[in-house]
């Protein structure tokens, strides 16, 4: 009897976790499903009809000019840091002269790319994601709708196009401000002209170091758009959901960025080699 | 301020032999496994003020939210101005939402714009043959109408709650509708603000000769727009009729509302 009881209590409480995990794995596939259907329907409303070209210039102008302040800090220090950090280093090995060339190539390849495309992950992400947020909890998407206008193609596709032209233009504005800090980095404990510095620093840097920091920015720009636009526009209806996506697509997309940073390493690495 | 009752359109100058312009039958819809309408079947009337009352959460905002195709029904039809809305594609919801008016429970204002650059929204993207005076004389005339012409520069966080009400209903009448659903137009006003409101709807339905559906449950609102009252109840109909008939009803459900 005991034991039938126990066998029985134990059944019902499998079923239960079994239930509860197939509820899980049906959320899991429902959500890689929403996400899949997001990025075709953005594709989709990117290459018809009308494209909203006001609204597009409007989103650079946020997203690029707007974003400048921030970029420019970011990447004076980087450089700077980078040369103070490593310039006894390279007195040590006897190879100071080598250190114009050796920040170049790792702010154009590595630093310049994933330390700015963080930065607008964190400016750029959350904004969209927190705006969008609103726009869903105060009905203004709804409204949009009303009033006849495709909310995709005027706010998604825009803002998504709008990063991912303006990410590369920013990285390339944060590479050369990283070389400038390093100048600067330089001059603290020695005396090196401009000129002079530029060139030793691009003497060392070559078309494939340049070109796949270049493409990956792309890269980045479209995955920090994708994904504060899809965790905006798919927010709940309550105010506390505005921050839930705003705070999910910094984490999201820094995240991605990352991730997008490793397989575009392994693939140029593939191609190069 | 003008006697609030004065201004509704006498509801016996309505032709309820007309083809109704909204006409719904056993509507259906539901979220996950709750069922918010069961079975809900109405027409609104050429001309009409309709209100649909109903506590909060008996899906009357879903209700409308449906006939514009913000939500899609689960079962039942749905005919506006004679084209049945359920097999609608973008390009044909976009046609009749020109005729539609929507006026939305928060105002729906876009924050980043300014009132005018709200109110022009609409005019720019859907009548794209009116030149800049034309449209300018447009949003002056629907800030005149809705008594706001000083707001034109000012952005949606500068307004109150009120003010937003009546931006919204100017851009929501900004294209000459035939028909205006309003999302529980006075929620949230101050007694006179809805008063305001109430007294706006009246005049829109008269200047605009539209026919209305107005979602609510402030009784004060209903008594001054309606020429029809439908209230719903777990998902269905549970009365309709005219004021008067819900005013002397002995339902206590009913009473309470109206007590």
């Amino acid at each position: 009897m005991k034991t039938r009881t126990f066998a029985k209590d134990h059944a019902i409480k499998l079923t239960e976790k079994t239930i509860a995990k197939t509820q899980d794995a049906n959320y899991f596939f429902i959500s890689i499903a929403d996400v899949w259907l997001f990025i075709w329907t953005f594709l989709r409303e990117t290459f018809s009809g009308e494209f909203e070209f006001q609204e597009f210039t409007r989103q650079c102008f946020q997203i690029g000019y707007k974003t400048l302040p921030l970029i420019s800090i970011t990447g004076t220090i980087m450089g700077l840091v980078l040369t103070i950090q490593s310039r006894p280093v390279l007195v040590d090995f006897g190879a100071v002269t080598m250190l114009p060339g050796m920040v170049a190539v790792s702010i154009i390849r590595e630093m310049g790319p994933v330390i700015t495309a963080l930065i607008c992950a964190g400016k750029i992400g959350s904004g969209m994601g927190a705006e969008l947020g609103s726009m869903k909890v105060t009905e203004q998407i709804d409204a949009m709708e009303v009033s006849s206008t495709n909310p995709i193609k005027f706010l998604i596709v825009t803002r998504v196009l709008a990063a991912t032209l303006m990410l590369p233009l920013l990285i390339l504005y944060a590479d050369a401000l990283g070389i400038f800090g390093s100048w600067i980095g330089a001059n603290i404990k020695g005396d090196v002209k401009l000129v002079l510095f530029f060139s030793q620093a691009f003497s060392h840097v070559d078309f494939v170091d340049f070109l796949p920091a270049f493409i990956k920015s792309f890269f980045f720009g479209g995955v920090i758009g994708l994904v504060g636009c899809y965790k905006g526009y798919n927010a709940g209806r309550g105010t506390e959901s505005v921050g839930i996506a705003a705070n999910s697509a910094v984490v999201m997309s820094s995240l991605l960025v990352i991730v997008v940073d490793m397989i575009v390493v392994q693939i140029t690495d593939m191609l190069i080699s | 301020m003008k006697k609030l009752s004065d201004n509704i359109m006498d509801s016996s100058k309505l032709n309820k032999t007309d083809k109704p312009v909204i006409e719904i039958k056993n509507l259906k819809k539901s979220f996950g496994n709750q069922n918010v309408l069961k079975d809900i079947s109405f027409n609104l009337y050429n001309g009409e003020n309709l209100v649909i009352l109903g506590k909060s959460g008996t899906g009357k905002s879903v209700l409308i939210k449906c006939i514009v195709g913000l939500l899609n029904a689960d079962g039942g039809t749905i005919s506006v101005l004679e084209k049945n809305v359920s097999s609608f594609n973008r390009n044909e919801w976009n046609l009749l939402r020109q005729k539609v008016g929507f006026l939305f429970q928060s105002g729906a204002l876009y924050d980043s714009m300014t009132v005018r650059q709200n109110l022009e929204f609409p005019l720019r993207r859907i009548k794209k043959t009116l030149n800049e005076k034309e449209i300018e004389e447009k949003v002056k005339e629907v800030l005149e109408n809705v008594g706001l012409i000083e707001a034109l520069f000012k952005m949606p966080s500068q307004l109150s709650g009120g003010m937003r009400k009546r931006i919204s209903l100017a851009r929501s009448i900004i294209l000459d509708p035939m028909i205006m659903l309003y999302d529980e137009p006075t929620t949230g006003l101050d007694p006179i603000t809805s008063d305001e409101i109430s007294c706006l709807i009246n005049e829109v339905q008269k200047k605009y000769k539209t026919s209305s559906i107005i979602i609510t449950h402030d009784i004060k609102c209903a008594k001054h727009t309606a020429n029809r009252i439908i209230m719903i109840k777990d998902g269905e109909v549970y009365k309709e009729g005219k004021i008067k008939d819900f005013e002397n009803s002995t339902d206590p459900e009913i009473k309470s509302f109206f007590n």
